[in-house]
């Protein structure tokens, strides 16, 4: 019994010691990056913000994935209302509220509100059914979204916001400015996101999840991924939780949409279509279901890949695939992952020694 | 209140000190078909509030049947199932649970990635009221019931000496120790009527007979009914109160212990008909 009572407070630990360790690895690499940033290469440094929001955005798909246990083909969807409503906002707002941090602050906030609103009415439907329905409407709501927003026109003026589909009809005033213009999308964004807000969107972002997974709710929602009918069967509402995971998912991606829009000066709907949706799926599939400092290692080390790769030039997409099946061999070879279990029992060793002392 | 509530329809199980109380449990005719396959048909049971009864027949007898057709896993397409006088009519899954019935399952269906501790405590989730807001914000409300749900969550698994196993993944469990989870998870969820389906599969007999004392302790503890699926004879002629015999999805047989196993409809159901000579 002894030994039962040590595993167990071994365990007990083991949530929480992950947790602060991802807490505690992302500041880490902030103060880093920041203490370094003289001696950044400038692609790596315009990369920082992309790279915070696709981490965002791993983390916010893994809610939906790993924890719910449900497929989301469409979270790019998520990510385009966000940066559409981010922006948006922000232009409205411009004249309005000077202090840019704060503007970018209640620009997330109205971008993951929508993203949520839009989250909910596809989870109305959706959630109530068993089965793999969710990747089938995601997907169908990725690609709805950029065809709306393709054709969306948003203009701001004295007189408020004017929308009009397919054809601008937006009738501006004097000194009024187009935001969305269609296919062209949105220009002279104000880029007032910084890799600080970054940052603190992904503290957010962690403390939000990690919160969630460990009370009631995550309960509820592991529950169900584990065994629907087992949850049913002692009066978990699979309905409501399901819709709260998800939900919760869809304005995280929203926050991070409008992040990630703020950083450029233009950007198109196209940007946001179904293969940024499988990108961000990978993150999260191979930095592991449910893990989420492995999808914030994946998210950020497969955005720079890239940009690493550019001396590759036309093979560089060829390579990327080669490095990713590198990667998912070798975290499956079982020499290696015994090598790996080693060295995690002798640093969790070491720390349970120190906590003993 | 109620004064004597028989009439029952087709003979009542209930021991002498439940009698005048109103009965748990009561299934009217109830019945389903699967295409033109009748699974259950005209199935009458009568439950009393703190009566440990037990359903048994031969496999494919249709005793998990009833237990899905009480859960409403499978919605009766016959009859009517009334738990403490309300119909369940029009319920889900997790109405009738909340209505009062919780049960354990033939194949274990355990949340495997989570502790024994979160299993519990899942079973304790319409006891909780802080809302998603105070969880992710960590707010008082939210403090003060896990503090409880954990207090209750620990009290709950020492009914089987389980605390120790508290932060143990319940996947990793052995086998004995998954059902008797089971059983603590749907005692969370605070039943009036527990349904176990063959809680004694898997287990030897030390610890099938430690099952049946745990069993009566829940009994007496929760002051709850207890319906039970077994094919351990021994357990079942020795904590069951009253015994339902269902054979090709029709009750046959009902009675005290003695009675079932003197009866000729039963053993010829198990064993098959004496040849003529």
């Amino acid at each position: 019994m002894a030994s039962l009572k040590i595993t167990a407070k071994k365990n007990l630990s083991k949530t929480s010691r992950r947790n602060y360790l991802t807490y505690g690895l992302v500041i880490l690499a902030f103060v880093i990056l920041q203490a370094m940033s003289g001696s950044l290469s400038s692609s790596l440094k315009g990369m920082l913000v992309p790279i915070c929001a696709y981490v965002v955005m791993a983390i916010s798909l893994n809610l939906t994935v790993g924890i719910l246990g449900e497929l989301s083909l469409g979270h790019a969807g998520f990510m385009s209302v966000g940066a559409f409503t981010g922006v948006i906002v922000a232009s409205y707002l411009q004249d309005t509220i000077t202090i840019a941090p704060l503007r970018l602050a209640i620009s997330m906030v109205a971008g993951a509100a929508f993203a949520a609103l839009a989250g909910f009415l596809i989870g109305i439907p959706v959630l109530r059914l068993k089965g793999d329905y969710l990747a089938i409407v995601t997907l169908a709501f990725g690609e709805i979204i950029k065809t709306i927003f393709t054709n969306l026109y948003v203009g701001v003026d004295g007189r408020g916001l004017h929308f009009s589909l397919l054809e601008d009809k937006t009738n501006l005033a004097e000194g009024g400015k187009l935001v969305v213009s269609g296919p062209m999308g949105m220009g002279s964004i104000q880029k007032i996101a910084s890799f600080t807000a970054g940052f603190l969107l992904i503290l957010i972002t962690l403390a939000v999840v990690f919160n969630l997974v460990n009370s009631r709710a995550g309960r509820a929602i592991m529950a169900i991924r584990d065994n629907r009918i087992a949850a049913e069967s002692i009066g978990i509402n699979v309905t409501k939780y399901k819709m709260i995971a998800f939900v919760t998912s869809a304005a995280l991606a929203g926050a991070a949409g409008t992040l990630f829009a703020m950083n450029y000066s233009t950007i198109v709907a196209t940007k946001f279509d179904f293969n940024t949706s499988i990108l961000v799926l990978v993150f999260v599939v191979l930095g592991g279901l449910g893990n989420m400092l492995g999808s914030i290692i994946a998210a950020a080390v497969l955005t720079i890949l890239p940009e690493a790769l550019r001396q590759f030039s036309d093979y560089r997409m060829l390579v990327y695939a080669i490095v990713l099946i590198l990667v998912m061999l070798a975290t499956n070879n079982p020499t290696l992952r015994g090598y790996l279990d080693r060295v995690k029992g002798a640093i969790t060793g070491k720390h349970s020694e120190k906590e003993a002392a | 209140m109620f004064s004597k509530l028989v009439p029952v329809p087709s003979g009542s199980m209930i021991p002498d000190r439940d009698i005048d109380k109103s009965p748990i449990l009561e299934c009217i005719n109830l019945g389903i078909t699967f295409g033109g396959l009748k699974a259950v048909e005209d199935f009458n049971l009568t439950i009393g509030r703190t009566e440990i009864a037990g359903l048994i027949g031969p496999n494919g007898a249709g005793k998990t049947t009833v237990f899905n057709l009480l859960t409403k896993v499978y919605q009766p397409t016959k009859g009517t199932i009334l738990l403490d006088g309300h119909d369940t009519h029009g319920m889900d899954t997790m109405k009738v649970n909340r209505a009062g019935i919780a049960r354990t399952f033939q194949n274990i269906r355990l949340f495997q990635e989570l502790s024994v501790e979160d299993n519990v405590k899942t079973g304790m989730d319409t006891q909780i009221s802080y809302n998603m807001w105070e969880g992710i914000f960590r707010l008082p409300r939210f403090w003060k019931e896990e503090k409880t749900a954990h207090e209750r969550a620990l009290e709950l698994l020492s009914i089987f000496n389980m605390e120790n196993l508290a932060n143990v993944r319940a996947g990793s469990l052995p086998y004995g120790a998954q059902r008797r989870l089971e059983i603590v998870r749907a005692l969370a969820t605070n039943p009036s009527l527990l349904l176990l389906d063959e809680p004694a599969a898997g287990m030897n007999p030390s610890e099938t007979a430690e099952l049946m004392e745990n069993i009566r302790k829940i009994r007496d503890t929760f002051q709850i009914a207890v319906l039970l699926i077994e094919h351990d004879m021994n357990l079942v002629m020795n904590i069951c109160e009253g015994i339902c015999v269902l054979n090709f999805g029709r009750v046959i047989a009902k009675g005290s212990p003695a009675d079932i196993q003197a009866n000729p409809a039963v053993i010829e159901a198990y064993l098959g008909k004496k040849k003529e000579a």
